[in-house]
């Protein structure tokens, strides 16, 4: 998340020494590192009722809170691992290994300056100065599982938007978020949505009044810092009638030797004519299972777009979804993935008619590294009775080395003879006729191939804020270097 | 363990129980080998400890389990009568190089091949015959690919209760002119059959194949489970018809392997019209380099009737092609699953792998549904699939209806002509009209 530097341009290569990858000169090592913190509050390792009650406690939350997470505790027991469809590595996950619940019990913070100075440090070696708060409009930023930053601007607040985390959230304002909390995403709607509404601290609850258009994106950063420590962040956000508002996610995580496990719930509402973009940029580390249930439900002539980029992580599985629920609502998903060596991206999206003349679009890019592995998974689904409804999917694969593999599983279900749907799906390389033309105008292989992948993504990348597609773009260069040759 | 002895739970076996699978094997002829009958008893113990398909069964998603079931079928034998009074004499309106016809698993008659032909070493036989005089050929290609579309416990119900089916050889170099016909009747109201037909090509021969599938009357609830193997050898060519119209109320399973050689290649075209609920599982393996395999198919699917097809390409080796397209049209309350996957393989590279679904919406109460996959291990290729589900354009509706043709006709001409797609892939022009004259009379039906 830094402002573009010299170091993102290919074009001026002349003054320096031929580099091997743009990237040189970006500190590969950042986000590789761990401070020592004091957890005031740990639930210790494994899972039971006693750590549900823990952290309920910890949170002084309402007895029905309480009475939720039991029972969601109740369904994750009694659900089998989907591994009849998914991938075997699912087994490997250790839930007794697990913490499932570390704060510094600290109140979340309201300005930069009451911020502990060594979490200040995590920040700051993460890439979140503090002069990006001009940039942003509200930063909520989550350190482990409280979210431990949390600033609106002023200006938002003025304008009657609630920015708190999800304690907060049920505690302050129950009459807003607890009527759509769990509803969009049922508890028992897979195994790990039944965790995390088992475990769930942190994440974001946001509620955007009446036709408010929010300018500037909300933002927050979630970050691991503990081994064996799963992160269970619940966002919600409600867009009411007209009302805009544009949320960004990012996430890096410090590199451990043992797995750890990100399992969060993201609900969206988005009521009559109402829109929410949604941008996430995934980039644990190559231990981390992220395993992930997004969906949103758009109501009339509302919009919600999903804009998906994973990077990091050792297996995320992560189909973000619109259940298009009013007339003439849209749903879109634009998606971007990277697996390299030992990874398994396995992403997609679903989408779900429920209303006369609902559209939605699906747009996927995926590029696979070394050993790596990348999945598209989808569902279209069109039922009875519905006319006018529209689908769009397209899937693209890139594979970069000969061992690089790539699945895609859409499924896509249509009744009645008013509406349409369209997939595709094609894999490729990158064409040698490409990378030889660029190399006879003098830039290196590697130079090349990162400029061709970049090519490959750019018309999705530039649906990004800037910030955003700056940062992909030099993760992409990251993740390209040392894969040619 | 001898599987005769074995009494297995009746939910898993139904009307196929341990006596009647021993009444079957009693009436085989004694000469068959024993090699035979060892893995006719060992399927039939697969058959019987298999569990049916349930609903969180992935090679099974989107298909109606519920209607599935192995109870309330018979094992006729044949009615010599009735099979005179039932199969017509003119089977498929162009002429045939040999012809085979079953009733019930059993062979009901032949045409011979011409002298000529067979003096060029061609083999148009029965399975039983072929059993005992081509003992080795048999062995080496029948049923030998393992069921991987989800269909293990049917696959091993075929190979148990298979009383007879067709076995085509066709020598190195040999061209044959004319079409096989291949004819298999169900007859009987509660019939249960086991079709087979295995196609052997020796390097750079040719040769084609009808094979047709259908019942007595329209309204018999039978039981289907068959299955054919296709074996391209270096630079063999096959084309393979099938076509399935069994009666409205037959269950009906059917799994085609087909193995394709160096510089061979296999069109197979299947053209499914009858069952209450059929379920056709296709296997296309592209074992050397410069193999190509065709797959192609065309359902027209109505009222009530569920047609799940399931398809994987396998390219196994680099250089080879594959390119598949499922068209179905849906009236009435019509279910249709296409589940494609295209397999290549880490050292497959320069595969060049198509596969598409496209489904004619015609009735507000049909489902199609798609999964057209993809699993890619290997970089150096080109891969692509796409999956539509719409009515007829509305558009090209308009023009016609400008042009001054009646919105029926005019929803009728753009529908044969959305078939027109897949059959103008056959080279042979009679079967091409045959097989358009077919759809056309069934579709205005």
């Amino acid at each position: 998340m830094k402002p573009p530097t010299d170091t993102d341009t290919l074009t001026a290569p002349a003054d320096t020494t031929a580099v091997e990858n743009p990237a040189v000169g970006i500190d590969q090592t950042a986000g590789n590192f761990s401070y020592k913190v004091d957890y005031a509050f740990d639930a210790g390792t494994g899972l039971s009722e006693d750590t549900v009650r823990y952290i309920s406690s910890v949170k002084k939350e309402a007895p029905s809170i309480l009475e939720f997470r039991l029972a969601a505790l109740k369904k994750f027991f009694a659900m089998p691992m989907p591994t009849h469809w998914a991938t075997k590595d699912l087994e490997n996950i250790d839930f007794q290994k697990i913490r499932y619940y570390l704060s510094q019990g600290q109140k979340p913070k309201r300005t930069w300056d009451e911020v502990p100075d060594d979490i200040k440090k995590t920040f700051e070696r993460l890439g979140i100065p503090e002069q990006e708060r001009k940039f942003l409009a509200g930063v909520e930023a989550q350190f482990d599982s409280e979210a431990a930053y949390s600033n609106i601007k002023a200006i938002v607040a003025k304008q009657g938007v609630i920015f708190v985390n999800s304690t907060e959230g049920l505690r302050e304002h129950p009459e807003l978020f607890k009527k759509f909390f769990g509803k969009v995403i049922p508890t028992g709607d897979n195994k790990f949505s039944a965790l995390n509404s088992a475990v769930f601290s942190g994440g974001s609850f946001i509620y955007v009044p009446k036709g408010v258009k929010v300018a500037q994106p909300l933002q927050a950063y979630f970050r691991i810092n503990a081994e064996n420590f799963g992160q269970f962040e619940r966002t919600l956000i409600i867009c009411d009638e007209g009302a805009e508002v544009t949320y960004m996610e990012g996430c890096t995580a410090p590199k451990f030797s043992t797995s750890t496990l990100h399992s969060a719930v993201v609900e969206l509402v988005a009521l009559k004519g109402a829109k929410i973009q949604y941008i996430t940029v995934q980039n644990w580390s190559n231990n981390v299972f992220n395993l992930v249930t997004k969906r949103g439900i758009a109501h009339e002539d509302a919009e919600i777009k999903w804009i998906d980029c994973n990077i990091g992580s050792r297996l995320t599985m992560k189909y973000p979804g619109v259940v298009l629920k009013g007339e003439r609502a849209r749903g879109e998903v634009i998606s971007i993935a990277l697996a390299n060596d030992g990874q398994h991206q396995d992403t997609g999206a679903k989408m779900i008619h429920a209303a006369n003349y609902t559209t939605s679009n699906i747009i996927a890019k995926s590029i696979s590294v070394g050993q790596g592995r990348s999945t598209y998974r989808g569902v279209v689904h069109i039922p009875k009775h519905l006319k006018g409804c529209k689908n769009n999917t397209e899937c693209d694969a890139l594979l970069i080395n000969t061992n690089s593999r790539t699945d895609t599983y859409p499924a896509i279900t249509v009744r009645g003879d008013k509406n349409s749907t369209q997939h595709e799906a094609s894999v490729s390389k990158v064409s040698e006729d490409m990378i030889f033309y660029m190399q006879q105008r003098g830039l290196t292989e590697g130079q090349a191939m990162s400029l061709a992948v970049n090519g490959f993504i750019n018309d999705l990348a530039r649906q990004f804020p800037m910030e955003y597609s700056v940062e992909l773009k030099r993760l992409i260069d990251l993740e390209m270097e040392g894969s040619v040759g | 363990m001898s599987a005769t002895t074995l009494t297995a739970p009746t939910a898993l076996v139904g009307s196929f129980t341990t006596e009647a699978f021993a009444a079957h094997l009693a009436s085989l002829p004694p000469s068959l080998p024993a090699w035979w009958l060892d893995r006719k008893r060992a399927a039939y113990a697969r058959f019987a400890a298999l569990p049916m398909p349930a609903r969180t069964d992935e090679m099974w998603r989107f298909s109606n389990i519920g209607t599935l079931t192995l109870d309330g079928f018979t094992l006729p034998t044949v009615d010599t009568e009735l099979a005179r009074a039932s199969i017509p004499n003119s089977l498929i309106g162009i002429p045939q190089a040999a012809k085979l016809v079953f009733a019930n698993g059993r062979l009901f008659s032949r045409e011979l091949l011409s002298a000529e032909r067979a003096a060029r070493g061609v083999i148009v036989d029965t399975l039983q015959n072929a059993l005992v005089k081509h003992e080795a050929i048999v062995r080496e290609h029948l049923l030998t690919q393992p069921p991987k579309l989800g269909s293990p416990k049917f696959a091993a119900l075929h190979e148990a209760f298979l009383a007879d089916g067709a076995f085509i050889f066709v020598p190195r170099d040999v061209h044959l002119d004319l079409p096989i016909g291949v004819f298999s009747y169900a007859l009987g109201a509660t019939a249960a059959v086991f079709p087979h037909t295995l196609v052997v090509a020796g390097e750079n021969a040719r040769v084609s194949i009808v094979e047709y599938f259908g019942s007595g009357n329209d309204t018999e609830a039978q039981f289907a489970a068959g299955a054919n193997d296709l074996y391209a050898g270096h630079g063999a060519q096959i084309d393979y018809i099938g076509k399935q119209d069994w009666s409205h109320r037959a269950l009906s399973f059917q799994a085609n392997s087909t193995i394709v050689r160096r510089d061979a290649r296999v069109q197979s075209l299947n053209l499914h019209l009858g069952a209450r609920q059929a379920r056709h599982e296709s296997l296309s393996q592209l074992a050397a380099p410069g193999a190509f395999s065709e797959m192609l198919a065309l359902t027209v699917a109505e009222a009530g009737q569920e047609f799940d097809q399931r398809t994987l390409q396998i390219h196994q080796a680099p250089y080879t092609k594959s390119d598949l397209l499922y068209k179905n049209a849906l009236r009435g309350t019509a279910k249709t699953i296409f589940s494609g996957l295209i397999v290549v393989d880490s050292d497959a590279q320069k595969t060049d792998a198509y596969q598409s679904n496209r489904n004619l919406m015609l009735s507000d109460d049909a489902e199609a549904c798609s999964l057209p996959g993809l699993e890619i291990q290997a970089n150096d290729v080109r891969c692509t699939h796409g999956a539509t589900s719409s009515r007829i354009d509305p558009e090209q509706e308009f023009y016609l209806q400008s042009r001054g043709i009646a919105k029926e006709q005019a929803d009728q001409l753009l529908t044969f002509g959305f078939f027109e797609e897949v059959l103008n892939r056959l080279a042979n022009d009679d079967l091409h009209e045959a097989l358009r004259t077919l759809i056309q009379t069934k579709f205005k039906k």
